[in-house]
């Protein structure tokens, strides 16, 4: 674990707020020179505390009015594929993420959709046929509180 | 409206969030002054919302995160918003998500370590309102994880 100051807490803060201030607003937000800031953000990314960046974008005004969570469970003779599921999973455009995890299913996945029968072909065509994929439950997102 | 142009300047973005103004209006072929006034527009209509810093939680001290899936009574009157309202005040939930399916609810439960996590589930998770049932599925790694989608 990486030794983090209250000064890097701070900084993190103020860009969860805003992922796209720049070094000099983020100095403004935390009381920092720009060049000090620059060098503390600069280390954090190298710490891999900061990982990477991402654009975030309106998906219904991209037309994508759906988002489902899906739990799948692999077939028991599909562990052997499992190599295969995820690197075929992970290529699927409409698929944001993937998560491997312990419980009642083994990989949750969130997939973004035009609509209902959009999601009907994506899990249909892309999701069902992936290599050793058994059980697959389907949650449509209503809501984020 | 989108067009194709402003489509494959979304796409040069999404696809590397850092890159400048000069280097998206390169690699989607059109001068900056255009590009810029092109993804000027897209923010202004909302269509990019902002960007956002990723940040691995295990390098916070974080090394549990566990996805809770809960059933509701819904017998019991005003149950979501009872419920929704209590799981705000726990500090560790870091998402709540009403569903339609076979679970009412999804939230994201961050902690320290797996005694830390044991800890605010007896306390603050099961002390919740009107749960008919509750599932747990434990993070192992992440494989993939992003807001982009395809355009």
């Amino acid at each position: 674990m990486t030794e983090l100051d209250a000064t890097d807490h701070a900084i993190l803060d103020a860009l969860r707020g805003d992922g796209g201030l720049n070094a000099k607003q983020v100095g403004d937000a935390v009381g920092l020179s720009q060049p000090a800031a620059y060098r503390r953000i600069r280390r954090l990314e190298a710490d891999g505390v900061i990982t990477g960046r991402a654009l975030v974008v309106d998906a219904a005004k991209l037309g994508y009015g759906v988002t489902v969570f899906l739990g799948i469970k692999l077939a028991a003779r599909g562990r052997t594929a499992m190599a295969d599921f995820e690197r075929t999973v992970i290529s699927i455009p409409e698929v944001q993420l993937v998560q491997q995890v312990i419980g009642l299913y083994d990989y949750r996945l969130r997939v973004v959709a035009q609509d209902l029968s959009d999601f009907e072909r994506i899990l249909r065509r892309r999701i069902m046929t992936l290599p050793g994929v058994g059980d697959v439950e389907s949650n449509v997102l209503l809501g984020d509180e | 409206m989108l067009d194709d142009t402003d489509r494959r300047i979304l796409r040069q973005m999404q696809a590397d969030p850092a890159a400048s103004v000069a280097t998206v209006a390169q690699r989607a072929g059109l001068s900056h002054a255009p590009c810029w006034r092109r993804i000027a527009r897209m923010e202004r209509d909302g269509v990019i919302k902002g960007r956002q810093i990723l940040i691995d939680q295990r390098k916070l001290g974080l090394e549990v995160q566990v996805f809770l899936r809960i059933t509701l009574d819904k017998t019991a009157r005003n149950a979501f918003d009872a419920f929704i309202a209590e799981a705000r005040t726990i500090p560790e939930v870091t998402a709540i998500q009403t569903l339609l399916g076979r679970v009412d609810i999804r939230m994201d439960v961050t902690a320290r370590d797996l005694a830390h996590y044991q800890q605010i589930y007896r306390d603050r998770i099961m002390a919740l309102p009107h749960i008919l049932d509750l599932e747990s599925l434990m993070l192992v790694s992440e494989l993939k994880n992003t807001q982009a989608v395809p355009v």
